[in-house]
C-alpha cells in the first residue's frame, strides 16, 4: 500500500551541539504506508534526527514537514493535532514506571479522548492482544516485564491512539534473534492492518532484509542512500559495502 | 483513506437502521475513528438494545469513509452484543484495506479480565497492617543477619589483620569523617547557642541564668551532640551508602563481586561501617566541642557572662562520666546507622524507583533506630547511676 505521497518530508536539516555539527542539511522523505529503515554508523546522528523530526532536540536549519504541514511555522494547538497522529517507540521502552502495562496503554487515551472507562479499557486490551500479549500482563508494572514484553507494552503504547506515522528507535535492539524476528513480524502485520508509516531507525540486518520497504542511509551528517535492500547490496560505495556485505551481512544474506 | 489528506475531525459517523420484519439492516457510514467514539459507543450500546428481538442482524460496512481500531471494535461489541443473545450476523461490505483489522479485532477481549472489583475497604486496611508488620519484623531479620555476618567477618580480620581493606577504609573514612567536620560542627555550634539563648531568656526570670552552664553542658554532652551528629551523618552518609551499594546491585556488581569469589560484606560493608563507627565519635567530640563554643559565645554576648566564669561553672557542673556517656552511645549509633544503610542498600531490585525508595527508608529507619537505642542507653545509664 506504498504511495507516493511523503508523509514526513525532511529537507536540508542542520542540527548540531556547540560547535560540532550532527546532521548537515540531510534530506529524506518517508511515504505514506511504507516501513522506512534508517541506518548510521554508531553516533553517525540517527536518534539525532528522529528526536528533531518529533520536536526533542531544536534544529539549526532546514525544513521538516510533517502530513504537508511544516512544523516551523505551526501553533501549539497545531503542533498538539499533529502529535496525536504519531507514536513513538523509544529505545528502552519509555514505560512510565508507577503505571501498569494497561495504564500504561490506557494513559494516551484517556487524555485526548473522553470515553467510558469501559471502552478505554476495551481498547487497551485490545492494543496489548494485538501486540501479542495476554491480559496476564496487564496489572504488571514495567519492572516485573521482561526486555521483550516492555517493548510490545511500549508498542501499544505508540499505538494507542491509532497514529499514522509510527517512530521506532531501535526497536529489536536487547533482544533474542527469535524475539526480534517475532518483533519484526509484528511490526509487518500492524502496519499492514493499520495502514502505518513507519519510521524505523535500526542497525539490525535482519529487519532491513524482511521487513523494510526502503532504507536510508546517514554518513557524515547527511543521506548519502536511499532505496529497496537491492539497490543498497548493489552499491559500491565503501561505507554501504561494508554495512551491508561485510562479514555480518554476508552471513545473513546467504 | 489518505493519511496526509485527512481532516483530523473526521466526517461525522452514524448507524442507519432498516426493519424489515425478519431481520434489522444496520449501515454504518461516515468515518468510525477514535475521535468518534465516545458518540459511536453511545450509537452501539442504543441499537445493541434496541433490537433485542432482532433474530438476524447485517450490519453493512460499505459506506464507512475510515475505520480504526476504536471503530472496528465498536462493530465487533455490536456483533458480540448480538451474537450473545443468539441472533445471527453478518458483517457486509468490508473494504480489503479494512478486513484485516477486523480480523484482528474479532480476536481481542475474548478472555474475561480478572475480576477488578474493589474489596472491603477493612479488609484491605487490615491486609496493609499485617503486612506492614511483617515487613518489620523482616527487616529486623535481615539486620540480625548482616550483623551476624558482619561479626564473622570482624572475627575473620581480627584473625588476619591483611585481610581489612585499607584504602577503601581510608577513601570511606574521608567521605564520612573529615569531610562532614564543616556542617556537623556548625550545626552543632548553632545548636548549642541556640539551647544556651533560649535557657538565658527563660532562666532570667527566676535569676539562675548561672544555670544555663550545667543545663548546656549535660545536655550537649550526654544527650544532644550525639543525636544531631547521627541524625547528620545518617542523612548524609547513610543515604550515600544505601545509593552506592543500591545502585551496585542494580548493575549486578555485587553478584559479579560474588562469581570472583569475594565476600561483598568483606568489601563492601566492612569498610564502610568500620570508617563510621571511627568517624562518629570523633564527629561527636567535635561537634560537642562547637557546642560548648557556641553556648559560651552566647553566655558572653548575650547574657553577659565572661569565658571566665563559663569555664569555671563548666568544670563544676560536668564530670567525666557526662563527658563518656556521650562518648560510648556513638560507636553503637554508628553501627546502627551502617548497618541499616548496607541493609537498604541491598533490598534494593531492579528498578530505579525502589534505589529512591530504599535510600529513603534508610533514613528514615536509621534515624528512628538511633532514638530508640538513645531511649535503651538512658535507661541502662540510669541503671548503673552514671
Amino acid at each position: 500500500m506504498t504511495s507516493n505521497t511523503a508523509v514526513i518530508s525532511v529537507r536540508d536539516l542542520s542540527v548540531g551541539f556547540g560547535d560540532a555539527t550532527v546532521l548537515d542539511r540531510a534530506s529524506l522523505d518517508v511515504f505514506e504506508g511504507e516501513i522506512l529503515g534508517f541506518v548510521g554508523g554508531s553516533g553517525a546522528g540517527k536518534s539525532v534526527l528522529m528526536r528533531t523530526i518529533i520536536g526533542l532536540l531544536p534544529k539549526r536549519n532546514g525544513n521538516i514537514e510533517v502530513f504537508g504541514t511544516d512544523l516551523g511555522a505551526v501553533t501549539s494547538d497545531e503542533r498538539r493535532a499533529i502529535e496525536r497522529r504519531w507514536g513513538v517507540l523509544f529505545q528502552q521502552g519509555a514505560l512510565f514506571s508507577s503505571l501498569t502495562a494497561l495504564q500504561n496503554v490506557q494513559f494516551p487515551i484517556r487524555e485526548y479522548l473522553s470515553l467510558s472507562p469501559r471502552l478505554i479499557e476495551e481498547i487497551a486490551l485490545a492494543k496489548l492482544e494485538m501486540v501479542g500479549l495476554d491480559a496476564g500482563v496487564r496489572g504488571k508494572y514495567p519492572s516485573e516485564l521482561s526486555g521483550g514484553m516492555v517493548k510490545r507494552v511500549a508498542l501499544a503504547r505508540a499505538l494507542a491512539l491509532d497514529p499514522d506515522i509510527v517512530f521506532l528507535d531501535e526497536p529489536t535492539s536487547g533482544l533474542d534473534p527469535i524475539g526480534a524476528a517475532e518483533f519484526d513480524a509484528l511490526i509487518r502485520t500492524l502496519q499492514r492492518t493499520l495502514g502505518l508509516s513507519v519510521f524505523m531507525v535500526t542497525h539490525d540486518l535482519d529487519s532491513l532484509h524482511t521487513v523494510c520497504d526502503r532504507i536510508a542511509v546517514l554518513s557524515e551528517g547527511r543521506i548519502i542512500a536511499t532505496g529497496p535492500i537491492e539497490t543498497m547490496l548493489a552499491s559500491e560505495h565503501p561505507w554501504l559495502k561494508s554495512y551491508f556485505r561485510g562479514k555480518r551481512g554476508r552471513l545473513i544474506h546467504h | 483513506m489518505t493519511a496526509a489528506g485527512r481532516d483530523a475531525q473526521g466526517t461525522s459517523a452514524s448507524l442507519v437502521a432498516t426493519f424489515d420484519g425478519k431481520g434489522v439492516g444496520l449501515i454504518a457510514t461516515g468515518a468510525w475513528i477514535a475521535e468518534r467514539a465516545a458518540e459511536l459507543e453511545k450509537i452501539v450500546d442504543d441499537a445493541a438494545g434496541r433490537y433485542q428481538t432482532a433474530r438476524s442482524i447485517d450490519i453493512d460496512l460499505a459506506r464507512l469513509d475510515r475505520l480504526d481500531t476504536f471503530g472496528a471494535w465498536l462493530i465487533e461489541r455490536l456483533n458480540r452484543a448480538f451474537t450473545a443473545r443468539g441472533a445471527s450476523t453478518r458483517i457486509n461490505g468490508l473494504s480489503e484495506d479494512d478486513r484485516g483489522l477486523m480480523d484482528e479485532v474479532r480476536l481481542v477481549n475474548r478472555t474475561a479480565g480478572k475480576d477488578t472489583a474493589a474489596a472491603n475497604g477493612i479488609i484491605v486496611a487490615l491486609d496493609s497492617i499485617g503486612r506492614a508488620v511483617a515487613e518489620i519484623g523482616a527487616s529486623l531479620v535481615l539486620l540480625a543477619h548482616l550483623l551476624g555476618a558482619l561479626t564473622m567477618v570482624v572475627l575473620g580480620t581480627i584473625a588476619h589483620p591483611a585481610r581489612l581493606r585499607l584504602t577503601s577504609l581510608v577513601h570511606h573514612l574521608e567521605k564520612v569523617g573529615w569531610r562532614a567536620v564543616p556542617i556537623v560542627a556548625l550545626s552543632t555550634f548553632l545548636i548549642g547557642a541556640i539551647i544556651a539563648q533560649q535557657g538565658i531568656f527563660h532562666f532570667r526570670t527566676f535569676g539562675a541564668e548561672v544555670y544555663v552552664v550545667d543545663m548546656v553542658g549535660i545536655l550537649v554532652l550526654r544527650e544532644v551532640g550525639v543525636l544531631i551528629v547521627c541524625v547528620m551523618v545518617a542523612g548524609r552518609s547513610g543515604s550515600a551508602y544505601t545509593a552506592e551499594l543500591g545502585s551496585m546491585k542494580m548493575r549486578e556488581e555485587i553478584d559479579a563481586l560474588r562469581t570472583m569469589g569475594f565476600d561483598p560484606v568483606e568489601v563492601l560493608v566492612l569498610p564502610r561501617i568500620v570508617a563510621l563507627v571511627i568517624a562518629v565519635p570523633l564527629l561527636t567530640f567535635i561537634g560537642a566541642m562547637a557546642a560548648l563554643y557556641g553556648a559560651e559565645l552566647v553566655c558572653w554576648l548575650y547574657g553577659g557572662m565572661t569565658p571566665d566564669i563559663f569555664l569555671a561553672r563548666l568544670r563544676e557542673a560536668i564530670s567525666v562520666p557526662t563527658f563518656a556517656v556521650g562518648m560510648i552511645k556513638a560507636p553503637f549509633m554508628a553501627l546502627v546507622i551502617g548497618l541499616v544503610a548496607c541493609v537498604e542498600g541491598f533490598e534494593v531490585d531492579g528498578s530505579a524507583a525502589s534505589l529512591g525508595l530504599k535510600t529513603t527508608s534508610s533514613v528514615v529507619k536509621s534515624i528512628f533506630l538511633v532514638i530508640v537505642l538513645d531511649g535503651f542507653f538512658a535507661m541502662f545509664f540510669a541503671a548503673i547511676g552514671m
